[in-house]
């Protein structure tokens, strides 16, 4: 019951809204179904925890810890960035950037967006996965073009080429699976992932190992590892800020949710690490290239979505490493990524709507002007940056460290690549907040709520993770090995 | 002699090697041709080639559901997608113009080299499988590179789109000829996907239009890290 | 082998071939002008001109060599001794095994060579033009015509003529895709070497974009009867080859008179189609620039090349 709203509310959400998402409360109406959506992933989540994992459907969906936390961090964020996007669209609507027509597209697809993204994290077939997965670029490109500018629509152009063309290599790397596990599995259920995991040991190892590396490459590019990363930044600097902000908390993510899934089979049919090699590697690389690329910089949404590259690769990095502490490190520094780079995105939004652009010279003294975004601007950034006490601290201080004791030759590179990362980032965002300023009031009061409460839950989480959250944690890695 | 184990093959399957190398023949044909009309139509013949391959092997093995499937590629990629791609391209003007950052000629060459690639890349693979038309395998993966190949090197909008149809053409051979056919739900969902993507893409390429005056990517460079 | 019977078989198909190869022109010429609403020049119209030539005096330009003089004897020996290697009647010939399909090509390319000196002897501008063209579509389809034929060997598992013909005519109905786009390539290969439509064009003279005819002006009397003869065997030697190695059927492997009473007509059966199907060929298509014939030969390499990959990924036995 809970399940079927979960996937429900959002999808009669974006009908809804595409039906009257033009009127003046719909922004109100986008955040109720958000809200509805959150109660019905959290009394889910409860039910998970006390009754483990459940098959419905037909066992077309397969709710176990691993996913239904995502479920919960998804519909989380996708609420908060709901109520955030009430003021920051109502603005963008009044400097006549967007017109009503436009903002009921938008609703309608943030709803269709949070569905598909729903639906990828809680299906059991690795087919509908790949479908969600494309539809929720569709979708995203959409968003991404918005303001029909020529810079966004060659973004969402570059975005919707570029994932399409990966997401053909997932697809194939899907027949792939299929074509392995059909001969041990039979026909009906040969994509369901539960079955495939039972006999995942029997999967044909050279079909296997050549559809991971499909696999990975497919959703890799949507994760936005590199070499396949461009569309990342663009889709990021061009389209809304909200949009930003769930591409950045939430679709990478679920890709490489997908990716996970997928090396659990890989490691199971191929008895070698071939699979975290790869994952190390392309992880590596990202954190490297995109530590680099962050100092050449000047759109300041363009320099937190080049961070997001660096961060999914240290996730990536991390599952790659496997074992239990690392995949728990991984899952941490998910979702404190999500919700300080959420949070940085709607501080930035604000920020950008006060000066009227995006480029970061022209952002200037945020802390006199307006002392909310300019300390929320300033503490998301410390927490992204990995400063203590924040739960970016507390992940990668474990994933350095089991990387010094599993992957020594790993530690050196990570630790320069970090140290680029901040002297990059803390010197561009600094001048921003406590510089002389150039902003202006806006029409709409900014929603700060959201970047506070994201921010505080990442105190929390470097400070002190739930008993239950901690548990939950390690039988999801548990799950991931 | 190879005949006699020639002869082990049962027909139906020869007939599905034979659109397989018919599938490969076309790939080549759409990475030469410069005209999109021309390239929308060997988009269709494409699309004809994998209606006829599905329902060979939904004869062939009794899957009801690949009947199905054929059905669906019959009207979305013969009928419907060509039919837009037309009214698209008359609507916008663009017959004649396909335009290539490589000649054809190399083009061709690396094609050629991709084919030889993925045959490699399908060998173990077409080895290990049951099924009897297994080696169209390599062949999907193969028009799958071509396509992929054509979008590189084609500079226009709907060229480049033409291609993407094209790649999921060779993914969908390979699910259906050498896996014999995915799951219903899965094909639906692709089908669907597909669809709503070409749709979004019609809009698209007007706006682009209207922003670039032309169609040509090569204009959507101003993104770039400095 | 040799017995006396194939001995004398081998002597006939060289007389049919004699006899056949302006016939086939004829034909092709015949075809063509019905097909372009013309009224043809009777089937007999090339020996006639072959006569009127022979009993021409030769004129030979000032500073021929005997390069220049030697040259219509070989190119004609070359196409002989191409269409005796070729099993049209039968497969069981004593020349068979002396030549496989690569010296075959080796004899094609002989005969090339010495056009294309012959047509530089002189000196004049038009000679040295053809000569530089007909090197370039040489060298462009000489790769495609090896490839065919290297497709054709694996099936069969034998460069020998005969035993490809052989294999071939006898296998049980099978779909070769690799045999089809052989056939494709080959068909185009063909087209470019017997200087047809779209590559070149056998009827016109003093045209910019001539290649064979450019070469052979200089020619007259005997020498130009040898290389017109030559020109024809080369069209026929072709034919045969397609028709041997794609519709090899009706091809009988003994000696026997009666095999030669099925073979013959058969022969002349597929080689009325082939010439109607090439003059069809030639009427509806248009000449190609000559800086579009290396992209028409490499389309004939690249299906070449597809055909052979096909063979390789299809039907190999596995």
């Amino acid at each position: 019951m809970e399940f079927l709203l979960v996937l429900g509310i959002p999808l009669a959400g974006g009908i809804a809204l595409a039906i009257f998402g033009h009127r003046t409360r719909a922004a109100e109406i986008n955040s109720a179904f958000s809200l509805l959506t959150l109660v019905a992933a959290i009394s889910l989540t409860l039910r998970i925890v006390e009754h483990g994992p459940q098959l419905l459907f037909d066992e077309q969906i397969f709710v176990d810890p691993l996913n239904v936390f995502l479920v919960a961090l998804t519909a989380f964020v996708g609420f908060t960035t709901s109520l955030f996007s009430r003021p920051y669209m109502r603005i963008e609507h009044d400097h006549g950037r967007l017109s009503a027509n436009r903002l009921r597209l938008y609703h309608s697809m943030f709803q269709l967006f949070t569905f598909t993204m729903l639906l990828a994290l809680t299906t059991n077939n690795m087919g509908i996965l790949w479908v969600a997965m494309e539809a929720a670029t569709l979708t995203t490109v959409l968003l991404v073009s918005l303001y029909r500018t020529a810079a966004s629509l060659e973004a969402a152009w570059k975005y919707f080429i570029l994932c399409g063309v990966g997401i053909a290599q997932a697809l194939f790397g899907t027949i792939l699976l299929y074509f392995a596990a059909e001969k041990v599995l039979g026909h009906d259920v040969a994509l369901l992932w539960t079955h495939l995991d039972a006999v995942k040991e029997q999967l044909e190892p050279t079909v296997l190992s050549l559809a991971f590396v499909f696999l990975l490459v497919g959703y890799g590019t949507k994760v936005g590892l590199v070499p396949l990363h461009n569309w990342l930044p663009d889709a990021h600097a061009e389209g809304p800020t909200p949009v930003s902000a769930v591409l950045s908390g939430l679709l990478l993510n679920v890709a490489l949710y997908a990716v996970v899934r997928c090396k659990v089979l890989a490691d199971g049919a191929l008895h070698s690490n071939l699979a975290g090699l790869l994952m190390m590697g392309f992880g590596l690389l990202s954190v490297v290239v995109a530590s680099f690329f962050l100092s050449r910089q000047r759109d300041i949404k363009r320099l937190f979505g080049y961070s997001s590259i660096e961060h999914m690769g240290i996730v990536t990095f991390a599952f790659g490493m496997g074992g239990p502490v690392a995949s728990f490190a991984g899952l941490l520094h998910m979702t404190v990524h999500s919700l300080t780079k959420s949070a940085i995105f709607f501080a930035v939004g604000h920020a950008a709507q006060k000066c009227g652009s995006q480029m970061i010279e022209q952002i200037r003294g945020l802390i006199k002007q307006s002392p909310t975004i300019g300390w929320g601007l300033m503490l998301g950034t410390l927490a992204i940056l990995g400063m203590p006490p924040f739960g970016v601290f507390a992940s990668e201080f474990l994933i350095l460290t089991t990387a010094m004791k599993q992957q020594p030759w790993a530690t050196p590179i990570l630790l320069i690549s970090l140290g680029v990362a901040f002297a990059a980032i803390f010197g561009k965002v600094q001048p921003m907040v406590f510089g002389e300023p150039t902003a202006k009031r806006l029409p709409h009061k900014p929603a700060m709520l959201p970047v506070f409460l994201h921010l505080g839950l990442v105190l929390m989480l470097g400070l002190w993770i739930p008993p239950y959250l901690a548990e939950w944690y390690r039988q999801a890695a548990k799950l991931i090995g | 002699m190879s005949d006699n184990l020639h002869l082990a093959i049962p027909l139906y399957a020869q007939v599905i090697n034979l659109l397989a190398a018919i599938l490969l023949l076309l790939s080549f044909a759409m990475l030469a041709q410069r005209r999109i009309l021309s390239l929308i139509n060997l988009f269709m013949a494409q699309g004809m080639v994998l209606f006829a391959s599905t329902a060979v092997v939904a004869a062939a093995t009794d899957q009801h559901h690949l009947y199905w499937s054929a059905l669906i590629t019959l009207v979305l990629k013969v009928f419907l997608l060509p039919w837009i791609l037309h009214r698209l391209i008359r609507r916008l003007n663009v017959k004649w113009d396909v335009e290539t950052l490589i000649n054809i000629p190399t083009t061709m060459m690396i094609g050629l080299v991709l084919v030889i690639f993925s045959f490699n890349l399908a060998l173990p693979i077409s080895e290990l499988a049951g099924t009897i038309t297994r080696s169209t395998l390599g062949i999907a993966m193969a028009a799958v590179m071509l396509a992929f190949l054509m979008m590189i090197t084609r500079s226009k909008a709907v060229p480049q789109v033409i291609g993407f149809l094209a790649m999921e053409n060779g993914l969908f051979f390979a699910a259906t000829s050498a896996t014999y056919g995915m799951p219903m739900v899965v094909e639906l969902g692709i089908a669907l996907d597909v669809l709503v993507g070409m749709v979004i893409l019609g809009v698209f390429f007007f706006q682009i239009r209207e922003q670039f005056d032309s169609l040509d990517i090569r204009h959507m460079e101003k993104l770039k890290d400095d | 082998m040799s017995t006396a019977s194939s001995v004398l078989l081998q002597f006939l198909e060289l007389i049919t071939a004699l006899i056949a190869a302006p016939l086939l022109t004829g034909w092709v010429n015949q075809c063509r002008a019905w097909l372009g609403n013309r009224s043809a020049p009777p089937l007999t119209q090339f020996y006639r001109q072959l006569a009127k030539l022979f009993e021409k005096e030769v004129v030979l330009a000032g500073n021929a060599s005997s390069l220049f003089r030697a040259a219509p004897y070989i190119i004609f020996a070359c196409m002989v001794l191409a269409s005796t290697i070729v099993p049209t009647l039968s497969t069981d010939l004593p020349f068979g095994p002396a030549a496989d399909a690569i010296a075959l090509v080796g004899i094609f390319a002989l005969a090339r060579v010495f056009t294309a000196l012959a047509g530089m002897d002189i000196g004049t501008a038009f000679g040295t033009l053809g000569a530089r063209r007909e090197m370039l579509i040489g060298f462009l389809a000489e790769p495609a015509l090896l490839m065919v034929f290297f497709t054709t060997s694996l099936i069969s598992q034998s460069t020998s003529l005969s035993t490809i013909v052989e294999t071939l005519g006898q296998r049980e109905f099978a779909i070769y895709p690799s045999l089809a786009f052989a056939g494709v390539a080959f068909t185009m290969v063909s087209l470019a070497e017997n200087a047809r439509i779209p590559v070149d064009n056998p009827t016109t003279h003093l045209e910019l974009t001539m290649i064979h005819e450019a070469m052979i002006l200089e020619y007259s009397g005997r020498h130009l009867a040898l290389i017109e003869w030559a020109a024809a065997l080369k069209l026929y030697a072709y034919s045969c080859l397609g028709l041997a190695l794609f519709f090899p059927w009706g091809i009988p492997e003994g000696t026997g008179i009666f095999n030669l009473l099925v073979a013959l007509p058969s022969l002349a059966f597929k080689l009325a189609i082939g010439g109607f199907l090439l003059a069809a060929i030639e009427t509806v298509s248009a000449k190609l620039r000559i800086f579009r014939a290396p992209e028409f030969l490499g389309t004939a390499f690249i299906l070449s090349v597809l055909a052979m990959l096909v063979h390789l990924l299809l039907e190999a036995p596995k």
